[in-house]
């Protein structure tokens, strides 16, 4: 037939099983212990990371000055006034909230769903939820104006018996985002256990031998170890697929519960949770594609990886799409004058701009190319194609966030926003950060977990020839 | 631990997962109750082969996820009612809808940690110190590419030139005694 000729020439493809390749072949359990390992147990870090480490550093030292300014001054140097109360600061913490999303999906929903190839990718998708999320979390927390009495938002008893108020999907908010925090965490420390045991038992040094033993906990590798981790494993993956649902479901609440015309709609809580996967499997593209190239794993996170990455995308920017033509059509059907108002003012307002952008960046680009399988393996396609999306889902919260809010019901009450340079300083300043702690996160942990990789090797199947003679 | 002197055991290195189960399940058969077996990544056979079929994580995570969210429920519940009582656009003040989603959230949260901790708890972890770290090979493969067979010295069926000689019937790459 046609269709298995073109597969049998196709690189990517095993001509022995006729399966996808997930790792390159010719691949040993050492081989791959001793590439990976290798990366972080070097005493020679390469002067690129220096370089990049340098620029990082600088947006987070950015970061920094923003921030104590805005300590020091108020939330006034930010551009947020009446009736833009939410700016830069709930666009940005929505948007990174967002990119954490696809890594706990690639940890969590696709190792539920046994798609293998999703192990080589798994742990750097999860450290970019943890850097994210922080990220995320630093928002509200400044924005509240005063940030030292932010444990306000927790229940817990004062000397002047206040507490919380849980009808308020702010309230919801401050649960959803610290769970998801605490479990993206844990999960990631306990998946890293085994590999810290490998890191230790691999180090030369003897201060690496003492870091990355603590860090192992004693990890050895029985059998009956290895069992509970795996229960332990699956049921964090189960517990963070409805926590990873949840997350964006509740911080839309934070829109949807409102009254304001084009925030008062039911599509939020599933279209916020597609666009939150769609803009962080282009993130995970941004910082795969240059780790890849630049510490030679292409054997581990080869062209399926990227290929696969691209029809998730084609798919969750289908339920974007849909999520804008509802928003259209319910403010023609709504029949509401104030609805159909807003929609009219996102596309043809004074910041209509912002809007035929989004539509740009979400839908014009991504979902015309991704159908080509040529274009989802052009390794530099991919990338720009990553950061045309991560910038086309800014917008989208910042149209969501900033068109409702300028032009509400009074035209007496309308009013206008314009970034000053202290949005930008600490909108960039956490970009900064994020990288930051990326390459630090790439130079010291394993960023591909080891373990997992070996058993998608096929000297891992137990043949059951070899079994069967056990018995005689 | 209590500090012992002595053997703690017979470890077997073998190169494949094949081999270990191969001898992991003649040891069982024979009669061999205090043994384990150590590999660079799960090998379920391998578990099976030695009789470990069940664990108690998935009931520690269902007990501290109820628990959670039972917790965050009340203590919404007492706030709302009796501690700090407050009428936001005349709801009732037991407005149990509302409250759902942050007990669900701890409840995500306390199983969660308590499918980690209880995992961890279970496996005896964190130990920094194992007799088997002393063996010569053990470091170098069990994290890495080889498989392990430990016959402990506790088991009643141990005795150590007989055991030592059972071990080299399944052919390992070697058979070393570890010390405590």
């Amino acid at each position: 037939m046609a269709t298995s000729e073109l597969k049998t020439k196709d690189p990517g493809i095993d001509p022995a099983t006729g399966e996808f390749r997930v790792v390159g072949p010719g691949q040993t359990f050492r081989s791959i212990t001793e590439k990976i390992s290798s990366i972080v147990l070097t005493p020679r870090t390469p002067l690129g990371w220096f370089a990049y480490f340098a620029v990082a550093g600088a947006g987070a030292t950015m970061l920094l000055v923003a921030v104590t300014w805005l300590f020091l001054v108020g939330v006034g140097i930010w551009a947020i006034t009446m009736p833009v109360a939410w700016g830069f600061a709930i666009i940005n913490f929505v948007w990174w909230i967002g990119i954490g999303h696809a890594g706990t999906l690639i940890s969590a929903i696709l190792l539920l769903f046994k798609q293998q190839w999703r192990n080589s990718i798994s742990r750097f998708a999860e450290a970019m939820t943890i850097f994210a999320v922080m990220c995320a979390a630093l928002f509200p927390l400044i924005h509240v104006g005063r940030p030292w009495l932010g444990y306000w938002l927790f229940p817990l008893p004062f000397t002047m018996t206040v507490w919380p108020q849980f009808r308020s999907p702010l309230m919801w908010d401050v649960f959803a985002v610290s769970t998801y925090a605490t479990i993206s965490v844990v999960f990631w420390y306990i998946g890293m256990i085994p590999d810290f045991g490998t890191f230790r038992d691999r180090a030369k040094s003897k201060a690496a031998q003492y870091f990355y033993g603590m860090l192992a906990v004693g990890w050895r590798g029985s059998v009956r170890h290895w069992m509970r981790y795996e229960t332990a494993s699956l049921l964090l993956a189960g517990l963070a697929t409805p926590l990873v649902l949840s997350v964006h479901t509740v911080i839309s609440f934070d829109f949807a519960v409102a009254v304001l015309p084009g925030w008062h709609t039911t599509i939020f809580p599933p279209y916020f949770v597609a666009g939150a996967i769609y803009s962080g499997f282009a993130m995970v593209l941004t910082l795969a594609i240059p780790l890849r190239k630049y510490y030679h794993l292409e054997q581990l996170v080869t062209e399926r990886h990227i290929d696969n990455m691209g029809k998730l995308m084609l798919v969750t920017g289908f339920i974007v799409g849909y999520g804008y033509g509802m928003e259209a059509f319910m403010a023609w059907y709504s029949a509401d004058h104030w609805e159909a108002f807003t929609f009219w003012n996102r596309a043809f307002g004074p910041m209509g701009w912002s809007y035929w952008l989004l539509l740009t960046f979400n839908l014009f680009i991504p979902l015309t190319t991704l159908w080509s399988r040529k274009l989802r393996t052009n390794i530099a396609f991919m990338f720009v194609l990553s950061i045309v999306v991560n910038t086309g889902m800014w917008f989208e919260r910042f149209v969501i966030v900033v068109t409702s809010l300028t032009r509400d019901f009074l035209p007496s009450a309308w009013g206008t926003y314009r970034a000053t340079k202290w949005d930008y300083m600490t909108f960039f300043g956490t970009v900064g950060f994020f990288l930051f702690m990326f390459l630090l996160f790439v130079r010291f942990l394993p960023m591909i977990p080891m373990n997992e990789i070996r058993v998608l090797l096929p000297q891992a199947k137990i043949k059951p020839k070899v079994t069967a003679e056990a018995g005689d | 631990m209590p500090a012992r002197e002595g053997t703690y055991g017979l470890l077997a290195e073998f190169d494949t997962p094949g081999d270990l189960v191969r001898a992991a399940r003649q040891a069982r058969q024979d009669g061999w109750r205090r043994l384990d077996c150590y590999t660079p990544y799960p090998v379920e056979e391998a578990a099976e082969a030695i009789g470990f079929h069940r664990n108690k994580v998935p009931l520690v995570t269902l007990i501290g996820g109820l628990m959670g969210g039972a917790a965050m429920f009340s203590l919404e519940t007492w706030i709302s009612v009796l501690a700090y009582p407050l009428n936001i656009a005349g709801r009732p003040t037991y407005s149990w809808p509302a409250f759902i989603v942050p007990a669900y959230e701890w409840t995500i949260l306390w199983a969660g940690l308590s499918a980690a901790f209880c995992m961890l708890a279970l496996n005896g972890l964190p130990a920094l110190y194992h007799p088997l770290f002393n063996a010569p090979n053990f470091r170098d493969g069990a994290t890495t590419d080889k498989f392990f067979l430990c016959l402990e010295a506790l088991d009643p069926k141990f005795d150590l030139s007989e055991s030592k000689a059972y071990l080299q019937s399944f052919q390992p790459v070697s058979v070393v005694e570890v010390e405590y």
